[in-house]
């Protein structure tokens, strides 16, 4: 898993970023289950930002919000009502809202650790938070469809009724594949690709101006200046991915409980 | 500023990004139920509680509008009556005055025909009088000429009394007898 390293060896001075960018070195509690390393930093920094905002701007609320209120009621209305009233309905938009906050929230304040100087990596690029969320989300629409049906909702994904029976022998392999594995997979993996490509972009603009700036001729120094613009675009370009992948994952979990709940074909 | 493969673990180790370490999913998990408590807890209750309030608060203010609206129409609907009431009030005064200048307007006519008919039964029976009179004053004279008249004419006296008022009557009932029957054409 060394392509890009072993490219960089190649060509003597420039060290490009490789995968092992996503497993810095442990700082305490070394070979425990328990390590602690830059990237748990950042998400222990997200979780603190995200409690301290949202303590902060909901410990006094007003009926006829201030600033920063009304900033933080925008953020839980948008996904109180565009995400779970608009997709669940009001009743099970409210079942379902601590869930869909929860993910939203975490997915954002740890995509945008990514661009905070100091951590610069994102909480959700290793693997472990996306597949804890997408197996939160595979727990909650499988449990809204028992909940919702119970005993005919494995039996309505995967043996849909009204199909000639025939039929069945194709339909119920990819009904099984997509609901029941695909789901959870696409889910873990769009979040965590985005953000190690990301993460990578970032590092390879970032070292490869410092290598152009500081190590390499006089002429060359100027491409500098073109990889630190592109590092600047990419920056905001990571601030755009980091709500958008926080609202595709709020939203394929809503979207994914909705049909389970509505599956009576 | 950004970490390079140089703070790496041991060189040549490989990472599988795809497979978690148990670390990861540890905090992973930890971080998860602390936002998830941050948010079932502590937060959406809190915005649920002002939701609930601004929306009372708004419906009372709507609420609050209605009852005025409603006042407002009980009033109009008050001051409609009593300008009906009113303008019927009017109309009734007005008939009245109509009745009554009516009523006085034909007591006053029937007074005036009652005067107008006994002034002139009154000169009618005046002149009825001075016709009798007359007709009896005529008579004396008309008899006393025609008798002075006739003895001229037949060269005697009509000293016999009697005889000459039996001629008198006579001529004189020929002559009514006459005139009543011009007026009778």
């Amino acid at each position: 898993m060394h392509p890009l390293a072993a490219a960089s060896d190649s060509t003597g001075g420039f060290q490009g970023p490789s995968i092992d960018e996503f497993f810095p070195s442990v700082l305490l509690f070394d070979g425990t289950p328990f390590e602690i390393n830059r990237i748990m930093l950042a998400r222990f920094f997200a979780v603190i930002v995200l409690f301290l905002v949202f303590w902060l701007g909901t410990r006094k609320m007003k009926l006829v919000p201030g600033r920063f209120q009304s900033i933080v009621e925008m953020g839980l209305d948008l996904v109180r009502v565009n995400i779970a009233e608009d997709l669940l309905g009001k009743k099970d938009g409210k079942r379902f809202l601590p869930i869909l906050t929860t993910v939203f929230f975490m997915v954002l304040f740890m995509n945008l650790t990514g661009i905070i100087p100091g951590f610069n990596i994102a909480g959700t690029s290793l693997i472990g938070i996306p597949l804890i969320l997408a197996a939160v989300a595979y727990v909650v629409f499988i449990y809204a469809g028992i909940r919702k049906h119970p005993g005919a909702f494995f039996k309505n994904a995967l043996v849909p009724p009204g199909v000639p029976w025939p039929l069945y022998i194709i339909v119920t392999p990819i009904e099984l594949v997509s609901t029941f594995v695909l789901r959870p997979v696409t889910l873990t993996l769009r979040l965590l690709m985005n953000m190690i490509v990301g993460h990578l972009l970032l590092v390879l603009f970032f070292t490869a101006t410092s290598f152009f700036l500081f190590e390499s001729g006089n002429l060359f120094a100027l491409f500098g200046i073109g990889t630190i613009a592109f590092g600047f675009v990419f920056t905001l370009f990571e601030i755009l991915v980091a709500v958008l992948q926080a609202y595709v994952f709020s939203l394929l979990t809503a979207v994914y409980a909705q049909l389970a709940l509505n599956d009576e074909h | 500023m950004l970490s390079t493969t140089s703070t790496v673990v041991a060189a040549g180790e490989s990472h599988n990004p795809l497979l978690p370490a148990t670390p990861d999913l540890v905090w992973g998990a930890v971080c998860f139920v602390a936002i998830l408590l941050i948010f079932w807890r502590l937060v959406l209750p809190r915005m649920k509680t002002m939701l609930d309030e601004r929306a009372e608060v708004i419906e009372g203010g709507i609420k609050k509008a209605e009852n005025a609206q409603a006042e407002a129409a009980a009033a109009l609907e008050e001051y409609n009556k009593q300008l009906a009431d009113a303008r019927a009030e009017a109309a009734k005064i007005r008939e009245q005055a109509r009745t009554d200048a009516t009523r006085i307007a034909n007591d006053v006519k029937a007074q005036a025909q009652a005067d107008a008919d006994r002034i002139t039964a009154n000169a009618t029976a005046q002149i009825e009088a001075e016709r009798q009179s007359a007709l009896v004053s005529l008579r004396g004279e008309v008899g006393s000429l025609a008798i002075d008249l006739a003895s001229g004419v037949i060269g005697e006296s009509l000293t016999d009394d009697r005889k000459a008022s039996a001629i008198v009557d006579r001529f004189l009932s020929e002559l009514e007898a006459d005139e009543a029957s011009k007026a009778g054409k």
